[in-house]
């Protein structure tokens, strides 16, 4: 059985046939090639494969794809707004900022958590952060960096809606 | 366009701008053309004879290409996984050294060891017909603790490795030590256990493997830290395959903590099967799948004594310890407790007699090798845990009684009586640094106010020193290496001034393409922007051992900066010419050869246009073209060192211990990057307080199951179980590397686990605890707050 779905994947209309078991983060990888999305776990721990759905963040890794039928899809590839542009996402250049990563692999995931966090709660302390990046694991920074990352790119990014 | 961006400065790095925007290039997210993909059928039992393996339903299940076992390897006669190191016993006996054959042939030895490998169109296909496989086990008993494995009676893992004792290692002068003892006012005594860990980099281990029928040549793109070794290994100790027709690719690497820094039968294997089945294969772990095969860490159960005089002065140190391998040797397996730790159990401290005996033990678990740090945790948590032993027995400080041993500043270089040879250090300062900076003084009004709150607090201290930058390779060798221990840089400047580097070293969140481009930037006084770092593929790369044991700045680095001296050289050569002056009156400086005392010059760019365009050019004596290479073998170690201070607070109702302040400061030489050092040292203290804290790869006796096997029971450190740390610098330079670098990639893992559990220790110290196993789990001290407060009987 085949389902047939249409979404919208950062930004643009997109329509795809998908068997009923695909994962959305073996959609995004193996199929659509969108491979900033990363498997790191097989048990929803990691948040390597976090993806913001109708704006929620949500791990990509045990959403099925059918799923996905009239939602609208934000990945990493879709963060900084102008498809196949080198420019970042306040929140990117504070990871590059403040050395939020080093090698990379968590980051996305973090960078997704990241955006919802400071989103949904402008005014961040470093508690809410640290409590709010829970489902994240980064085996490489130590936290602290991405911490600090964090709270820089909820204050750009308030300083970016205050105009 | 851009600066010259030099030594000691903080630039964002260059690998950012891929990583943050989803582009960077791991194994997974590689393609080829008609690739397949390829899953692993694992061993579910520890220990078990194999009966035999019946492929007929799973070569019937749709899409399957073929099913690989080892009886098929053996057909094709391939080798079994080469161990790097080769370790004797005192009486210069080899250790044992049993087949780790790629594909299990005859016994299974852990849960995890690989007895088949099938390859089907999809990874979907693949998975259903690993289930299909009919694998008839006779299930014996396994053996997964130290203890029991070397009991009279244990089962026996391979029939002429009696007790399972791969080797009876030991270092020392056994009867000074005894002599010592015997003089000694006081003797402290601890029995401890070092926990084994898995290092979990976020990204799971992977592997493609292609054959080109066309060329005869093999590529394989794997998660690895040094790619060229495994060319080496692989290559021509396993397969058989020519080096120049074997391409080893380790693109973007999602962290690798020594767990990526092995041959793994699994690259053999696809690299193997590629060939045939004519056909690309993929293979991606699942996280799972590497809890049961990623090689796993630690694992020592030690008895120590410290011998010491009336004023707490040490006598001598005596160490016993019985190191897990797991279930075969891989590739640095026994280096790791021998070589790396005994020579460490000298620390900071000026132990004139030391005496090490390690048993090196097979039982029925995941292979273990080098892990963050790599013996040199295991060696200063022994011994930092025993000073405050000895401490808390004698009624002396916890600070005092290390002043009292310290090796002073003025006594380096400083030879110990365990091999090594330290150059430059200065422990008393990071001492008293992290003293002030941990705002000691103030210890108690902080103790009394979590008192009120009925909380117990606690502070613990770690002095520590570690040996990185292995070692020179004839120094290695006489430890038993089989390989070489050096780097290798080559500097190619392009007709246009910028330059390309290839470096044997490797970059898996290390940030080497920023720090060696200062490096370049600064002594080339090229634009940092003009400077690109290539490593990780043996086609583009000359030659190179990876990365590993804080090596790639100290050994890479001075490689590098050997061959920037080169094209400096070769530089004044062509400057020399071209300015019409003796070579030995060219100077060159921030970019410009100039003659010396004049104002006549040519910019680095002149020149390497002037090298690749050789009109005007000396072409009897010089040759065209700017490219130099340098290979660059240590005299020595280094040994970066420092001190570490843990604060704890203890709930008493539940057992959580809380980290609540954390200070550092280590001596790491020069630093070049100052930001990509903090953030090492930042990385590697959690993972140090992940093993205090956290952290426990737990087996079942009898069984062999892995208890702890994914992320659901392996408790890693996350975002709120750290307060922010305080951390800096106290340097010493190395005397003998190129520019005073001595690594800091394992300092915070080797300085923090002893911090963390003296605190808990002397948190919990009124109740008469003086020993608290690793990891400090609520549950752990939950049960000795209980055994504490019961009431001493009467009689
Ligand atoms: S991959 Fe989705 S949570 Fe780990
Ligand atoms: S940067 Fe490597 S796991 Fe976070």
């Amino acid at each position: 059985m085949i389902v047939q779905i249409s979404f919208t994947l950062n930004g643009r209309p997109t329509t795809i046939d998908v068997e009923p078991a695909t994962l959305v983060a073996e959609l995004l990888r193996e199929r659509l090639n969108l491979t900033g999305t990363h498997i790191g776990c097989d048990t929803s721990q990691c948040g390597a494969c976090v993806v913001h759905l109708d704006g929620l963040p949500v791990k990509s890794c045990t959403l099925l794809a059918a799923a996905l039928d009239g939602t609208t899809l934000l990945t990493i590839e879709g963060l900084h707004g102008a498809p196949g542009s080198n420019q970042m996402h306040p929140m990117q250049e504070a990871f590059r900022e403040h050395h939020g990563l080093q090698c990379g692999f968590c980051t996305p995931g973090m960078l997704m958590t990241a955006v919802a966090l400071a989103t949904e709660k402008p005014d961040l302390t470093e508690a809410d952060v640290r409590h709010g990046l829970e489902g994240n694991i980064c085996r490489c920074t130590g936290y602290q960096n991405i911490v600090v990352s964090v709270m820089a790119g909820a204050a750009a990014m308030n300083a970016a809606r205050g105009e | 366009m851009g600066n010259v961006i030099g030594i000691g400065a903080s630039p964002k790095r260059k690998e950012d701008q891929r990583f943050l925007t989803g582009r960077g290039n791991y194994v997974s997210d590689i393609k080829r053309p008609g690739m397949t993909a390829g899953v692993f059928v694992r061993s579910p039992h520890g220990h078990a004879i194999l009966r035999g393996i019946d492929k007929s339903a799973a070569l019937a299940s749709p899409g399957v290409i073929a099913v690989l076992t080892g009886e098929d390897a053996a057909a094709d006669k391939l080798g079994s996984l080469p161990c790097g190191w080769g370790i004797t016993d005192a009486k210069g006996v080899p250790m044992k050294e049993p087949p780790f054959p790629m594909l299990a042939q005859g016994k299974v030895r852990f849960v995890g060891d690989m007895v088949a490998f099938v390859v089907a169109e999809t990874p979907a296909q693949a998975s259903a017909a690993a289930e299909l496989l009919t694998v008839e086990y006779e299930v014996l008993p396994s053996v997964v603790g130290v203890l029991e494995a070397v009991r009279p009676g244990a089962p026996q893992l391979f029939d002429d490795v009696p007790n399972n004792i791969c080797c009876d290692w030991e270092l020392g002068d056994k009867a000074a030590v005894e002599t010592a003892f015997r003089k000694a006012a006081h003797v402290a005594k601890l029995s401890l256990v070092n926990n084994r860990l898995i290092g979990n980099p976020m990204e799971p281990r992977a592997a493609i493997a292609e054959y080109e029928p066309g060329t005869d040549r093999f590529t394989l793109w794997t998660t690895s830290q040094f790619p060229h070794v495994v060319r080496f290994l692989m290559g021509a100790l396993v397969l058989n395959i020519p080096q120049h027709k074997l391409r080893v690719v380790a693109p973007d690497v999602g962290g690798g903590f020594g767990v990526k820094q092995f041959h793994y039968g699994e690259e053999a294997v696809i690299t193997w099967a590629a060939k045939r089945v004519m056909r690309p294969i993929k293979w991606v772990a699942s996280r799972s799948e590497g809890y049961v095969s990623d090689r796993h860490g630690r694992d020592h159960v030690t008895e120590a004594e410290l011998a010491l005089d009336e004023t707490g002065k040490f006598l001598a140190f005596r160490v016993n310890t019985l190191a897990n391998m797991g279930g075969y040797l891989s590739t640095f397996g026994p280096n790791i407790p021998t070589n790396l730790y005994g020579p460490l159990l000298g620390g900071v401290y000026t132990t004139p007699a030391i005496y090490c005996n390690v048993k090196v033990v097979f039982t029925n678990t995941v292979p273990v090798d080098a892990y963050r740090g790599a013996g040199r945790p295991e060696a200063t948590f022994v011994l930092e845990r025993i000073v405050d032993v000895a401490a808390s027995e004698m009624g002396i400080d916890r600070v005092e009684i290390r002043r009292r041993n310290m090796i002073p500043k003025e006594a380096y270089p400083y030879q110990t009586p365990v091999l090594v040879q330290y150059d430059s250090g200065d422990p008393m300062g990071c001492l008293d640094g992290a003293l002030v900076a941990a705002d000691v003084k103030n210890f108690d009004i902080r103790k009394a106010e979590s008192a009120r709150r009925g909380k117990f607090r606690g502070l613990g201290y770690s002095t520590y020193v570690e040996a990185c930058g292995l070692a020179p390779s004839r120094f290695a060798g006489r430890l038993g290496a089989r390989g070489g221990l050096y780097e290798s840089a080559t500097v190619r400047v392009h007709p246009t001034g910028q330059v390309t580097v290839m470096i044997g070293t490797h970059n898996h969140g290390q940030g080497h393409e920023t720090t060696f481009a200062q490096i370049v930037s600064e002594k080339l006084g090229v634009a940092f922007d003009n400077v690109d770092i290539v490593f990780g593929d043996t086609d583009r790369v000359q030659f190179g051992m990876g990365t590993y044991g804080s090596r790639s700045l100290v050994v890479g680095g001075a490689a590098l900066s050997k061959a920037t001296d080169k094209v400096v050289a070769k530089g004044k050569k062509i400057a020399a010419h071209l300015l019409e002056a003796a070579e030995v009156d060219i100077q060159f400086e921030a970019g410009k050869f100039s003659v010396a005392g004049t104002d006549r010059m040519k910019t680095f760019e002149e020149i390497a246009g002037a090298a690749y365009v050789p009109h005007d050019y000396p072409l009897e004596v010089l040759e065209p073209g700017l490219e130099e290479q340098a290979y660059y073998d240590p005299v020595n170690f280094t040994y970066p060192g420092g001190c570490h201070i843990a604060e704890v607070e203890i709930d008493p109702e539940t057992g959580t211990v809380t980290l609540v302040n954390y200070t550092a400061v280590d001596d790491v030489g020069t630093v070049i990057n100052p930001m990509i050092v903090e953030g090492q040292l930042h990385g590697g203290i959690v993972q140090g307080v992940g093993q205090a804290l956290y952290e426990n790869a737990v087996y079942d006796e009898g069984s062999g199951q892995l208890l702890s096997g994914s992320l659901m029971d392996y408790c890693m450190p996350r975002a709120d179980h750290m307060p922010m740390m305080n951390i800096a610098t106290h340097s010493t330079l190395c005397t003998h590397t190129p520019m005073g670098v001595k690594g800091c990639g394992e300092v915070g893992t080797i300085g923090s686990p002893a911090a963390v559990i003296n605190a808990v220790v002397d948190a919990l110290s009124h109740l008469g605890v003086t020993h608290v196993d690793m990891p400090a789990t609520p549950n752990r001290i939950w049960r000795l707050l209980q055994n504490a407060s019961l009431p001493v009987a009467a009689e």
